[in-house]
């Protein structure tokens, strides 16, 4: 019955369907991911920190004589102790012995001059959690040049933004002074560079341990500003935010309030993505149905000899189901295969952007999800684009067609 | 009396559209095991539509028809379908072979389907049936290579692989010229020999006339047995 050169074409619709949505899918999944990891990775789940605030108990409005009035007069500034969480180590302690919190690290972050002869560039140093930062935040990552274990290694050692360097003319082994904010002066030898993309934060950013900049500022190894939290579950974040935050007294942000707009992005990328590749199926799934109505049509002595011989209006149904299956099933799994070959081909291109120093070809992502719901899709359109005509060939009545000639 | 295969009582039907016209008018009649009959009439007098009915694909029409013994009455669309593959072998005025197939697997067809017997057999089978007819040189071409004659002998052979109780004819041999014509008619005669029961539909006299019994219609009703 099969009409070779007609089938082939419609299992090409099916094949395009199915090669475009593969592709599609692990494109743009693989952009998604890549992006999401621009951010998600190396943000925190939720940051504990404390925000320099005036007291909100000013005297006035401890006075009952005053307490109707609205009340202008403020004197008491923020205490000197500024960003310090208060009793933070002990609050990294009880962080890790809880069992939604897959890691912590601490952070110092410093607000510094990085002198570069006559003149100061402000910034700030970020006193890093070596081992943590790099378990939960792949540190390295951004690190192109230089080993990030130096910074434990070598005492008073920096990295240094490359953006940041390449104003300083500083090159890995120099030696750079920075001044901090209340006037002391260090000299830090610079062991590699960062760069993160994000030329804002290149320009103004070094890392150093922990205690070479609690020694920068002058402070005490209690001394912490940051304490970042990765947890097992996303989601919980918004919820444990708040509990830290009444826990242990500190602000606390989780990472769907700090980056909100980046949710919204992905989901919207995810509806173009599955919207267009449904699109091309139900086209190829029109296609099909096309071809069989017409074979159909054409087929209408064949079908009618067929009837008159014995074959019952089932047999005649599963014969065009079966072929709109068969070529649902050799159109879908070529489409798997050619939509592997082009993620492969994609996976391939280069695509280098000072912005993302670590990716050097376009990012594609091969889950094997795609590739189940790209042939399921397939078998159920070709299914349902074979079903209608194969009833309508099912009832044909033989009679009206031999009288017909 | 020998075995009768189909018996008629009173059969009528109505065509509905455009308007109601009844074609058929009470047919009675009865066709015996090995008869070779003909139905004969002027175009249009409703012998077509009778020959439909008979074969069980048109069920639309009242009275009451008898196939070897049965009533067809209530009997379900698969059902009917099983006697049309088993026991009812056709032969129409245009030969509706499948082009796809070659002439051994259209001949196959119908044996396939019944699935009595294993492929190698219906295949064995279908070879018999082509020799009888001459044609099985061309056992392996396509249906569309053979000429009009050699078609209408391998819509036989087909008609014939399940070794009907009868043979049903709609103007076998409308298509095609006078030579082949008495080809196709000699194959009926030897196959009547043989002790089949055929029953053909034709307008051509002279065919007729060489027939067992003729049954002549004219405007919906049987004027002559």
């Amino acid at each position: 019955m099969a009409r070779l050169k007609q089938s082939i074409v419609a299992a090409a619709g099916v094949t395009f369907g199915i090669t475009m949505f593969i592709t599609l899918m692990g494109f743009m999944t693989g952009l998604n991911s890549m992006l999401d990891g621009l951010i998600l990775n190396r943000t925190p789940h939720i940051r504990l920190y404390n925000e320099i605030k005036a007291s909100e108990d000013q005297p006035i409005s401890l006075s009952p004589e005053y307490k109707d009035h609205i009340n202008n007069i403020r004197s008491i500034k923020p205490r000197d102790d500024g960003k310090e969480i208060y009793n933070g180590l002990a609050i990294v302690a009880a962080l890790r012995n809880d069992p939604r919190v897959f890691g912590v690290a601490a952070k110092v972050v410093a607000p510094v001059f990085y002198n570069v002869g006559a003149t100061d560039i402000t910034g700030s140093v970020n006193g890093i959690d070596v081992t943590n930062e790099e378990a939960l935040f792949a540190f390295s990552t951004y690190v192109p040049e230089g080993d990030i274990t130096d910074l434990n290694n070598i005492s008073n050692s920096v990295i240094l933004g490359k953006g940041l360097a390449d104003k300083m003319l500083a090159e890995i082994g120099d030696i750079v002074p920075i001044t901090t904010a209340r006037g002391q002066q260090m000299n830090l030898k610079v062991v590699g560079f960062y760069q993160s993309g994000l030329a804002d934060v290149d320009n103004i950013t070094s890392f150093a341990s922990i205690g070479t900049t609690q020694k920068l500022l002058g402070k005490t190894d209690s001394y912490l500003t940051d304490i970042q939290v990765k947890l097992h579950d996303l989601n919980l974040a918004p919820a444990l935010a708040k509990e830290f935050q009444a826990k242990f007294g500190t602000e606390a942000v989780d990472i769907q309030t700090a980056n909100s707009q980046f949710d919204t992005g992905t989901q919207i990328r995810n509806i173009i993505t599955y919207s267009v590749s449904i699109v091309l199926l139900v086209v190829a799934g029109f296609g099909i149905y096309n071809i069989l109505n017409m074979m159909i049509y054409e087929k209408m002595d064949s079908i009618a000899i067929l009837k008159a011989t014995g074959f019952s209006g089932n047999d005649v149904r599963n014969i065009f189901i079966n072929l709109s299956l068969i070529i649902g099933i050799s159109g879908g799994l070529l489409g798997l295969g050619l939509g592997f070959v082009f993620q492969i081909i994609i996976d391939h291109l280069p695509f280098e952007t000072s912005a993302l120093p670590t990716i050097k070809t376009f990012p594609v992502n091969y889950d094997f999800k795609y590739y189940l719901v790209g042939i399921v899709f397939a078998l159920v359109t070709t299914f349902l684009a074979g079903w209608f005509p194969a009833r309508k060939a099912s009832k044909i009545d033989p009679v009206e067609i031999i009288r017909g000639k | 009396m020998s075995e009768q295969i189909i018996e008629a009582k009173n059969i009528s039907k109505y065509f509905h559209d455009p308007v109601k016209v009844k074609v058929l008018k009470e047919v009675s009649f009865s066709i015996n095991k090995g008869e070779f009959v003909s139905i004969t009439g002027k175009s249009g007098c409703g012998k077509s539509t009778l020959l439909y009915i008979l074969s069980t694909m048109d069920t639309d029409y009242e009275g009451d028809l008898y196939f070897d013994g049965e009533l067809l009455r209530d009997k379900k669309r698969d059902q009917l379908s099983h006697i049309r593959n088993k026991k009812i072998g056709f032969v129409f005025q245009f030969h509706y072979l499948l082009p796809e197939f070659s002439v051994l697997k259209n001949v196959m067809l119908p044996g396939l389907k019944l699935a009595e017997l294993s492929a190698q057999e219906v295949e064995h089978n279908a070879m018999e049936k082509l020799r009888i007819l001459g044609i099985d040189d061309q056992a392996k071409k396509l249906a569309n290579q053979l000429s009009g004659g050699q078609k209408q002998r391998v819509a036989i052979a087909r008609s014939l692989i399940n070794n009907p109780l009868i043979i049903m004819g709609d103007e076998p041999t409308g298509n095609l010229d006078s030579k082949n014509g008495l080809i196709v008619f000699d194959i009926f005669k030897e196959l009547a020999a043989m002790g089949q029961s055929l029953l053909i539909v034709t307008h051509d006299q002279d065919f007729a006339d060489k027939t067992d019994r003729i049954i002549e219609m004219d405007d919906g009703k049987v004027i002559k047995q």
